[in-house]
C-alpha cells in the first residue's frame, strides 16, 4: 500500500477541524505546476481528462470564443478559460488562458463546508478527493469553494470536481492532463520541486521582460497543489484568479458550536419526553365527542 | 500495522460470511467503518484506496502509433480481456507512449482522443454515395461502392492517360486523378496504395496530414 494514499482530513468528522495524525510519514507531497506562458491552448488536457475519467460529452456552441465550454459543469472538470485581455492602450489583446479545474487546496473550503462524513477526503499527498457514495448533495461544499469549482449534478443529485486523477497517483503515475501535455506547461513533480521550478521560470519570464511574473500559490487556502505560473502577476483578476482567496477551519468554529449546541437541546428533549412518560405516562386521547 | 491487519480482517470476514453482500455494499460499509475508526484516529488509508481502481489495471498494453498527422506520435492502446481464446478484446484507453522519442509520452487533444476512432457509434461502418445531381447520400454497400469506384478509376485513366510528354519523352503516366492517403491507414497499407496507385500511373500521390 503507498503512503501515498495516507489521509489527511475527512469531512464532517473531528479531522475535518484538527488534521489527522498520520501513523505514517505520509510520502510524498505532490503538485502540478501550470506555467500559463507555455501553455498554446490546444485543450489536450482537456480530451485526457474527459478520456481517462470516462466524462459524458457535451454539446458545445460556438459563443464568440476559442473556449470550448462556456463553464465547468459535473462532467466536464477542466476548462482551459480563453480571457481575452487588452493589455494596454493598442493592439496588445492577449490571451490569458486559466486551467480552470481544482487547485486541491491544503486548506479545502470545500472540506469545511461538507456535512456529509467521508464526501470529501484530504490526503496527505495534497489531492482532495469527492467521493461520490457518500454526497448527500447538499451542494455546501460549492458555497465554501473559494474557486467556484464543484459542480452539482442534477441526475446523481451529487457534486463532481477534478480529483487529480487519484487512481493514477495512487499507481505512481502523473495526472492525464500533466502526461499529455505537448508543451510542458503542465508539469507534475514533488511540491519542493516544483516550487524551486516555479522560480526558475520566474527569473527567465522577468529576464524577458514579464516584470510581473509571479507563482500563484495563495496562501489564504494554505497554498495549493495546482500551482500557476502567471506572466501577469499584477493582473490576476484578468485570469479570473482570485488575489485573496480564503478558507481555513477557523471559519466555521461558530458553526460547530452551533452544532454542539443544537445536539445537546436534542438530547435534552429526548431525555425531558422519557421522563415525562415515566412521571406522567403516556398521553391518552380524548374520547370524541 | 497491527490495527490495520485487524481491520482488514475483521473486513475480510464481513466479506466471506455474508456472500449475498455485494462489492459495493461492502466498499461502502468498509468506507463507513472507515470514516467511524478514523474519527478515533486510526488510519484506514487501504480502506479508502480500494473504492477507486485503475482502469488500466492488468489491462494489455500495444504500442502504436498515432495515425493523425505526420509528427506520428508514439502511442499505447490498452485492452480488456487476456487475450485468451474466449474473449473479444475491445481498447479501453489510449495514452502517450512515454518511451517514444517524438512525443515522450505527450498527445494533442485530437490524439488523446483517437480511441473514438476505434469505438465511437458515431463511426461510419460503410461508403456513403452522392449520385450525380442528387442531394442527398445514401448509405451504399461495399460491392457497389468497389464496382462504381473501379468503372470511375478506369474511366478516368483512359481518359486521361499520357504516353509521351511534349518533348517525346515516355512517361506513362496518369494526370486526371490525384489520391490522397489517409494518416489511419498503417505503414503496410500505405506501401500498397503508393506501390499501386504508382502502378496505375498516378504521380499527384500526397497525404491527407500534409494538406
Amino acid at each position: 500500500m503507498p503512503d501515498t494514499l495516507a489521509i489527511k482530513r475527512i469531512s464532517a468528522s473531528p479531522s475535518a477541524l484538527i488534521p489527522l495524525a498520520s501513523l505514517r510519514s505520509g510520502g510524498p507531497v505532490y503538485s502540478k505546476l501550470v506555467d500559463i506562458s507555455k501553455c498554446i491552448g490546444c485543450k489536450g488536457c482537456e480530451v485526457a481528462c474527459k478520456e481517462w475519467n470516462d466524462l459524458k460529452v457535451e454539446q458545445t456552441t460556438n459563443f464568440g470564443s476559442f473556449q470550448s465550454h462556456k463553464d465547468l459543469s459535473s462532467n466536464t472538470w477542466l476548462l482551459m478559460r480563453f480571457n481575452e485581455v487588452e493589455l494596454g492602450d493598442g493592439d496588445d489583446l492577449t490571451w490569458m488562458i486559466k486551467k480552470d479545474a481544482c487547485l486541491h487546496c491544503e486548506e479545502p473550503g470545500c472540506l469545511f463546508a461538507c456535512p456529509a462524513p467521508g464526501a470529501i477526503v484530504q490526503y496527505q499527498n495534497g489531492i482532495v478527493d469527492f467521493n461520490q457514495d457518500n454526497c448527500i448533495g447538499c451542494q455546501y461544499c460549492v458555497s465554501g469553494c473559494p474557486f467556484d469549482i464543484p459542480r452539482y449534478d442534477k441526475e446523481t443529485k451529487t457534486v463532481a470536481k477534478c480529483n487529480m486523477c487519484i487512481d493514477r497517483v495512487e499507481a505512481g503515475l502523473e495526472p492525464a492532463c500533466v502526461k499529455t501535455c505537448p508543451t510542458n506547461a503542465i508539469e507534475w513533480g514533488i511540491k519542493e520541486d516544483m516550487l524551486a521550478l516555479a522560480d526558475k521560470k520566474i527569473d527567465r519570464l522577468r529576464e524577458r521582460g514579464y516584470e510581473h511574473a509571479a507563482v500563484y500559490n495563495p496562501g489564504g487556502v494554505g497554498g495549493t497543489h495546482m500551482m500557476y505560473v502567471v506572466p501577469h502577476g499584477d493582473r490576476l483578476e484578468d485570469y479570473r484568479l482570485p488575489a485573496h482567496p480564503t478558507a481555513s477551519p477557523g471559519q466555521l468554529r461558530g458553526l460547530n458550536v452551533l452544532q454542539r449546541v443544537g445536539s445537546y437541546l436534542l438530547g435534552f428533549g429526548v431525555i425531558s419526553a422519557l421522563v415525562h412518560f415515566l412521571a406522567v405516562g403516556p398521553e391518552r386521547p380524548e374520547e370524541s365527542v | 500495522m497491527v490495527l490495520e491487519g485487524a481491520v482488514s480482517a475483521a473486513s475480510l470476514c464481513y466479506c466471506t460470511r455474508g456472500m449475498a453482500i455485494s462489492r459495493r455494499t461492502f466498499l461502502k460499509a468498509s468506507v463507513g467503518g472507515a470514516v467511524g475508526l478514523s474519527a478515533l484516529g486510526f488510519d484506514l488509508a487501504p480502506v479508502h484506496a480500494a473504492v477507486r481502481q485503475l482502469k488500466i489495471r492488468n489491462a494489455r498494453e500495444y504500442k502504436t502509433v498515432c495515425p493523425y498527422c505526420a509528427v506520428g506520435c508514439g502511442t499505447i492502446a490498452y485492452t480488456h480481456g487476456s487475450g485468451g481464446l474466449n474473449t473479444t478484446s475491445t481498447v479501453i484507453h489510449v495514452e502517450g507512449d512515454p518511451d517514444n522519442p517524438i512525443n515522450g509520452g505527450t498527445l494533442c487533444p485530437k490524439g488523446a482522443s483517437q480511441m473514438q476512432l476505434a469505438i465511437s457509434p458515431r463511426l461510419r461502418k460503410s461508403p456513403m454515395y452522392r449520385a450525380a445531381g442528387a442531394n442527398e447520400w445514401q448509405e451504399v454497400d461495399w460491392d457497389f461502392a468497389m464496382d462504381w469506384f473501379a468503372r470511375k478509376f478506369k474511366e478516368s485513366r483512359d481518359n486521361t492517360f499520357m504516353e509521351r510528354d511534349a518533348q517525346g519523352r515516355t512517361v506513362n503516366r496518369t494526370n486526371g486523378i490525384a489520391w490522397v492517403g489517409s494518416a489511419t491507414v498503417a505503414n503496410e497499407d500505405a506501401y500498397l496504395i503508393t506501390k499501386t496507385m504508382r502502378a496505375m500511373g498516378l504521380t499527384y500521390i500526397d497525404h491527407q496530414a500534409r494538406v
